[in-house]
């Protein structure tokens, strides 16, 4: 077979008995491969050599503050969405220590902690997902204070993107213009295709790093028809939304909503428990913490996850600017909604549903954006009405 | 800030009505208890040693509830020998698993366990120390986790204000990427009602939070139990859910009370 040597957006085909080489591939490179695998009856990241680790056969059933794992009837590798992780506990993590100090003769050192990043080749990111990632990329890149530990991160990883041919029951990435469809940030980019007794991934070359490790894999140059195949079923994923929202106008809505009936009933329902903001892939609030030893001879400062949902997080001198729970909730979605478009120029939602699935207390964001939107243009209609 | 002393600050652990989980954990704290050794005088240690040293204390530990009218006492001149009094695990905090007295008639209980019921001198109610003192700080759980009570004894020798969460447990499970009970497997689990601080001990190993922290900060139980019955929770259930070793911590009391008559 002679090899053409692959370009940016080539289109080749990978045959599902040939997969296992992507991740040899990837592990020859140096790579430590992460990709979704079953935990705990749920579908998280985690390392693997593998592709047997991939949750085969398995998809996920998703909705308000309920996930259930289901055995699918054919042995597909990525037939299901996205789970409880997200890639930021690679790129941001949980916990991260910045600098650390020892006590000396004449004062104190101090140490930067940042280690070496672990290179990694992320298996499986949804279109959604890259999105998110490029929701991160705005807050700890730009500007003039770039985050450097997270940058270090960023730089070491292989991203192999899937595809959505199925879309969950939360999932409302197609109202957002956020996927089913990986369209960039990604180095390969894979289609499933499983009809009968084919089952092969149409795969897009999304750069050169990704053509490199491409060549090294057993693959063919993509039919039409297989293309075709690929494309219709990324397309039917748009028509399966769990979920939708309208996002026309929006910012200026709930700018115009501050009080809003609804923020009340929902800070009857909310228990502040932060899940959403801890699972939602680009909230990226951090708290720092110094950890002391009992002599106070060497100290440690950590940076952790925090969440707009906790009382010290407004708190400020003399007390807490957001104590009722109505705002707090409003707060953190006026942020994913209206002031991330000012601050960043895009949403701070990416439509994976995260918030809905994980949330204990059944709050539903597209339920709660639509409460709003349908009552103000109720209103509209009245006052129309009048005139 | 404790006073620029030559000698080591005197700790003192004191016990009211409570099982001393709580001074064991300063015992389990294995490595770092050698260095909180070395940092201060221990002196008073009841489930280690009878000796102890006289007043004042710098810090003074406190574990239990107030059940005895000597008990009564005995906290007042804690608090009068002590610069710093911290109370320690959720007995001291919020009366502890005994305050399930506080529901029903203590009298009726002496009258079934005891002989000779007048020879018990007891209180109605089981109260949190705080009821009775000023507390410098607490430390919530059952027992108390030994980082905290390592975080609180160095702030307090160090000097600098002790960091102790009083958020929900939920932020400590998905920081640990540890999978939702409550959504991944219909568990109920009172975690988003409970303050953080025990690592996420019981949903990591699949079981559900049963609220050994207390409430966090502005509970929201009203909600939880909502979704508990949702996840088929009877009212008995609930009310026994949280009637545990906080029962008489505001927030579960008035939750456990709301559910209990129907």
């Amino acid at each position: 077979m002679v090899n053409l040597l692959l370009e940016n957006g080539d289109l080749v085909v990978i045959e599902q008995s040939d997969f296992q080489q992507l991740l040899d591939v990837l592990a020859e490179r140096t790579y430590q491969v992460v990709g979704p695998t079953i935990r705990d009856s749920a579908i998280i990241y985690d390392e693997m050599t593998s592709y047997t680790k991939l949750p085969i056969g398995w998809t996920d059933v998703q909705g308000k503050g309920t996930y259930r794992l289901k055995r699918r009837e054919d042995d597909a590798l990525f037939g299901y969405t996205v789970g409880p992780h997200s890639w930021k506990k690679y790129l941001h993590p949980p916990v991260s220590y910045l600098w650390r100090t020892n006590t000396t003769a004449d004062g104190f050192q101090v140490t930067t902690a940042i280690e070496e990043p672990p290179k990694l080749a992320f298996i499986g990111v949804r279109a959604c997902e890259l999105q998110a990632i490029a929701a991160q990329d705005q807050v700890f890149l730009q500007g003039r204070f770039v985050d450097a530990d997270y940058k270090a991160r960023r730089e070491n990883i292989f991203v192999v993107a899937v595809n959505c041919v199925q879309a969950g029951g939360t999932c409302f990435c197609a109202s957002l213009k956020t996927g089913p469809k990986a369209t960039s940030g990604f180095d390969l980019a894979l289609t499933e295709v499983l009809t009968g007794t084919n089952h092969y991934f149409l795969v897009e070359i999304g750069s050169s790093a990704g053509a490199d490790v491409m060549q090294a894999v057993t693959h063919q140059p993509a039919s039409p028809a297989q293309i075709e195949a690929a494309e219709a079923l990324v397309e039917a994923t748009t028509q399966q939304m769990g979920r939708t929202l309208e996002p026309l106008d929006l910012k200026e809505l709930l700018y115009n909503s501050y009080e809003h009936p609804q923020w009340d009933e929902l800070g009857e329902r909310c228990l502040g428990c932060g899940s959403c903001t801890m699972v939602c892939p680009t909230c990226f609030c951090t708290t720092t913490h110094d950890t002391i030893d009992v002599t106070g001879e060497t100290t440690a400062h950590s940076k952790k996850w925090d969440s707009c949902f906790t009382m010290t997080f407004s708190y400020i001198h003399g007390g807490n600017v957001r104590t009722p729970l109505r705002s707090r909730y409003r707060q953190w979605l006026m942020h994913k909604f209206a002031t991330w478009l000012d601050q960043f120029g895009r949403s701070g939602c990416v439509g994976c549903g995260r918030c809905i699935t994980w949330c204990p207390a059944y709050i539903d964001i597209t339920e709660e954006i639509r409460a709003i939107q349908e009552s103000t243009n109720k209103q509209e209609e009245k006052i129309g009405g009048k005139l | 800030m404790l006073p620029q002393i030559k000698r080591k600050p005197k700790l003192a652990v004191w016990k009211f009505a409570s099982c001393s989980g709580c001074q064991l954990s300063l015992l389990d704290c294995e490595d770092d208890l050698l260095s909180v050794a070395g940092a201060v005088e221990i002196a008073n240690l009841p489930e280690v040693s009878r000796t102890m040293a006289k007043g004042p204390y710098d810090i003074s530990l406190v574990e239990g509830s107030i059940t005895t009218p000597a008990a009564l006492e005995h906290v007042q001149e804690v608090r009068h020998n002590s610069k710093y009094v911290v109370t320690i695990g959720a007995c001291a905090m919020s009366g502890g698993i005994q305050a399930l007295r506080n529901f029903k008639d203590v009298r009726e209980f002496t009258r079934i366990v005891y002989a000779q019921p007048e020879y018990i001198s007891t209180l109605e109610k089981s109260t949190p120390i705080s009821d009775h003192i000023k507390v410098d700080y607490e430390l919530a759980g059952c027992p108390v986790s030994k980082e905290q009570l390592i975080e609180v004894i160095s702030a307090l020798i160090t000097g600098r204000t002790p960091e102790i969460p009083t958020s929900s447990l939920c932020l400590e499970c998905k920081r640990r990427g540890v999978v939702c009970v409550m959504s991944a497997h219909g568990t109920p689990c009172l975690g988003p009602v409970t303050r953080a601080g025990c690592g996420a001990l019981c949903p990591s190993y699949n079981r559900g939070c049963y609220g050994c922290y207390g409430p966090k900060e502005r509970a929201n139980t009203a909600s939880l139990s909502k979704h508990w019955s949702q996840l088929g929770a009877t009212e008995e259930q609930i009310v026994r859910v949280f009637r545990g070793c906080n029962a008489n911590a505001a927030p579960f009391k008035k939750e456990s009370e709301a559910h209990e008559h129907h």
